[in-house]
């Protein structure tokens, strides 16, 4: 799985973007959207998920689940 | 109805609050006036005052700094900053409308070079615009590339302009060196507590080194960091503005303790506001019914900490994207669309030419007040009353009553004239008051004041504002200030002491929650 950025929520604050370690998060249309192919939930990285972790708005970078669990490479 | 109802609950709990606010005061009165008289009158005196040459240097152009400044000199600041590394009860960053004024809310961000266009658009229109304050509407040392940047641009093509910021402090401490190095001389750190556990109260977070911190464990955090950020920012002789946010019942009588920790490490200014939680805002404070302070109240505590500290009793609290002198904001004359339109013209020597003529009649106005004052010695009278002043700047008494958007408040005493405040009564964005009591809403606003001082006042508003008690005057249209204010004090006083009218106390005012329009 990766995260998604529910677009109705986002503020365009942009304080994600510089969180993400994969640089998956870039602008589109005025609010910020997560390339689930970059993305790897922070495992890894980070405890949690950085950009949940610093959104200022609740479940807002949600799991989605349309797509399979990361795995970290062994 | 909803805003109806709010009010009344302020002047039924209100009693109460003043007293223990007043203890409070006895004191902190009793141990903070102590230290003898170290302390500087930058933030309400006339002018240079017992302030060193070299600070008097730094605010006497700055707005923020400097009550008198404000008068006379306008800010702008340019949202180059979004993003935000901590959460507080007291905003909400979704909620977005053109017609609001509070911190935290912006109708268009910038990049770092439209902003520095913006700059250069604005200080050619408004050549009394001598300070670039960054403000948000995230935190902009959350976001120090973009800040920085945008420093860098207008140092190079508008060096006459102040640079300043306001951070929450959580990362101060990594950038103080990088501040210093950009000749930024004024800092603001919003703290508005020096006790985790009330922290925890007003903040649900902070992130801090990709973690987040949440409760007792984020908010000493984010006191420990703002702290340093203040003493190492003080070392370096940068001067620095503390803001707090009261908030009735959480950490009103704490700022007492703020106020003194701040102090002792070296603050220049400290700025109490009050809370603002209009439900439509959507803040947790505004959901929760969180009540800000009553006039009364937040004046009750701005006193009690003035004992040897300035503190800034004219804050607008101002969007991030605000422009113009601290009571107006001309932000929308100066779009993003608007601005790439202009063509500018930054000449230095015109802005140099009318900042001295900015000079002279700051200099005849406070001339004017030392001359009405000495009228004053000799006069015996524990009378202290409020006056509130219709103004569209530069020290006079200019604005139609009908006209004014706000009034300033001034307190009267034998010791002079000293601004102490003012009041927000615009029309616009009400939350249940129309048009047809607005009356009303300005006597609500004004109700502690015994006068109001207008340049023009229509006859209706004139007999209603008498039997509710306060004393409109035209007489000193288009006069100074605090000259008038004093004249005018002397005659009440005269009167007094002749039996011709007897001195009762006013009751208390409400301070506006709503939104403030914006000069289109």
């Amino acid at each position: 799985m990766a995260l998604k950025i529910i677009a109705s929520q986002c503020t365009s604050c942009s304080a994600c973007e510089p969180e993400c370690p994969n640089v998956a998060i870039t602008e589109k249309n005025g609010t910020f959207v997560i390339d689930p192919k970059k993305c790897t939930e922070c495992l890894g990285h980070f405890d949690a998920p950085q950009c949940a972790a610093v959104c200022p708005v609740d479940d807002t970078c949600v799991i989605d689940t349309s797509f399979p669990r990361y795995q970290v490479p062994a | 109805m909803q805003a109806l109802a709010q009010h009344e609950g302020i002047t039924a709990g209100n009693v109460a609050n003043v007293a223990e606010v007043m203890q409070t005061i006895a004191e902190h009165k009793g141990c903070g006036t102590s230290g003898g008289s170290g302390k500087a009158s930058c933030g309400s005196a006339a002018g240079q005052g017992d302030l060193p040459t070299e600070i008097w240097e730094k605010v006497k152009n700055h707005p923020c700094y400097s009550e008198e400044a404000h008068h006379h000199y306008a800010r702008m600041h340019v949202a180059v900053a979004p993003a935000c590394n901590i959460q507080c009860n007291y905003c909400n960053r979704k909620y977005d409308c053109a017609n609001e004024s509070r911190p935290g809310v912006v109708s268009e961000k910038l990049t770092p070079e439209q902003a520095s266009k913006k700059v250069l658009a604005v200080a050619s229109t408004i050549p009394q615009m001598t300070v670039l304050g960054i403000a948000g509407p995230g935190d902009p040392l959350a976001n120090p590339e973009k800040t920085f940047k945008t420093f860098e641009l207008i140092a190079k093509t508008a060096p006459d302009i102040k640079l300043c910021l306001s951070t929450n402090g959580l990362t101060l401490p990594d950038h103080v060196d990088t501040i210093a190095g950009f000749n930024v001389d004024h800092v603001t750190i919003t703290i508005n507590m020096v006790d985790p556990e009330i922290g925890a109260k007003i903040y649900p977070w902070v992130f801090w080194k990709h973690k987040r911190y949440t409760g007792v464990e984020g908010a000493k955090l984010l006191t420990d960091r703002q702290l340093l950020g203040l003493e190492m920012l003080t070392e370096r002789g940068i001067l620095c503005k503390v803001n707090s946010v009261m908030i009735p019942g959480i950490n009103d009588k704490h700022l007492v303790e703020v106020n003194k920790a701040v102090k002792s490490r070296g603050a220049f200014l400290h700025n109490i506001m009050p809370l603002i939680s209009a439900p439509e805002h959507g803040t947790v404070f505004g959901l929760t019914g969180q009540r800000g302070p009553t006039a009364q109240e937040l004046k009750a505590l701005q006193d009690s900490c003035e004992g040897e500290m300035n503190m800034m009793r004219h804050c607008r609290q101002c969007r991030a994207d605000a422009v113009g002198l601290l009571g107006e904001d001309r932000s929308a004359e100066f779009t993003t669309d608007k601005i790439m339109a202009m063509e500018v013209n930054y000449d230095l020597d015109t802005r140099k030419a009318y900042q001295a003529k900015v000079e002279e009649e700051r200099v005849a106005k406070v001339a004017a007040k030392q001359e009405e004052l000495s009228t004053l010695a000799g006069e015996m009278s524990d009378i202290k009353l409020l006056v509130a002043v219709a103004t569209k700047g530069s020290g006079l008494i200019n604005e139609h009553f009908g006209h004014a958007k706000e009034f300033q408040i001034y307190e009267l005493s034998t010791a002079g004239a000293k601004f102490v405040g003012h009041r927000r009564v615009d029309l616009y964005c009400q939350g249940g008051y129309g048009e047809e009591d607005s009356l009303e809403t300005i006597i609500r606003a004004i109700n502690d004041c015994h006068a109001v001082f207008v340049a023009k006042i229509g006859g209706c508003p004139k007999a209603d504002l008498l039997k509710a008690g306060i004393e409109p005057i035209d007489q000193f249209a288009h006069e100074f200030i605090e000259k008038s204010a004093i004249a005018w004090f002397k005659s009440y006083l005269d009167k007094v002491n002749s039996d011709e009218i007897e001195h009762v106390e006013r009751g208390d005012a409400e301070i506006r929650q709503g939104a403030l329009i914006t000069a289109a």
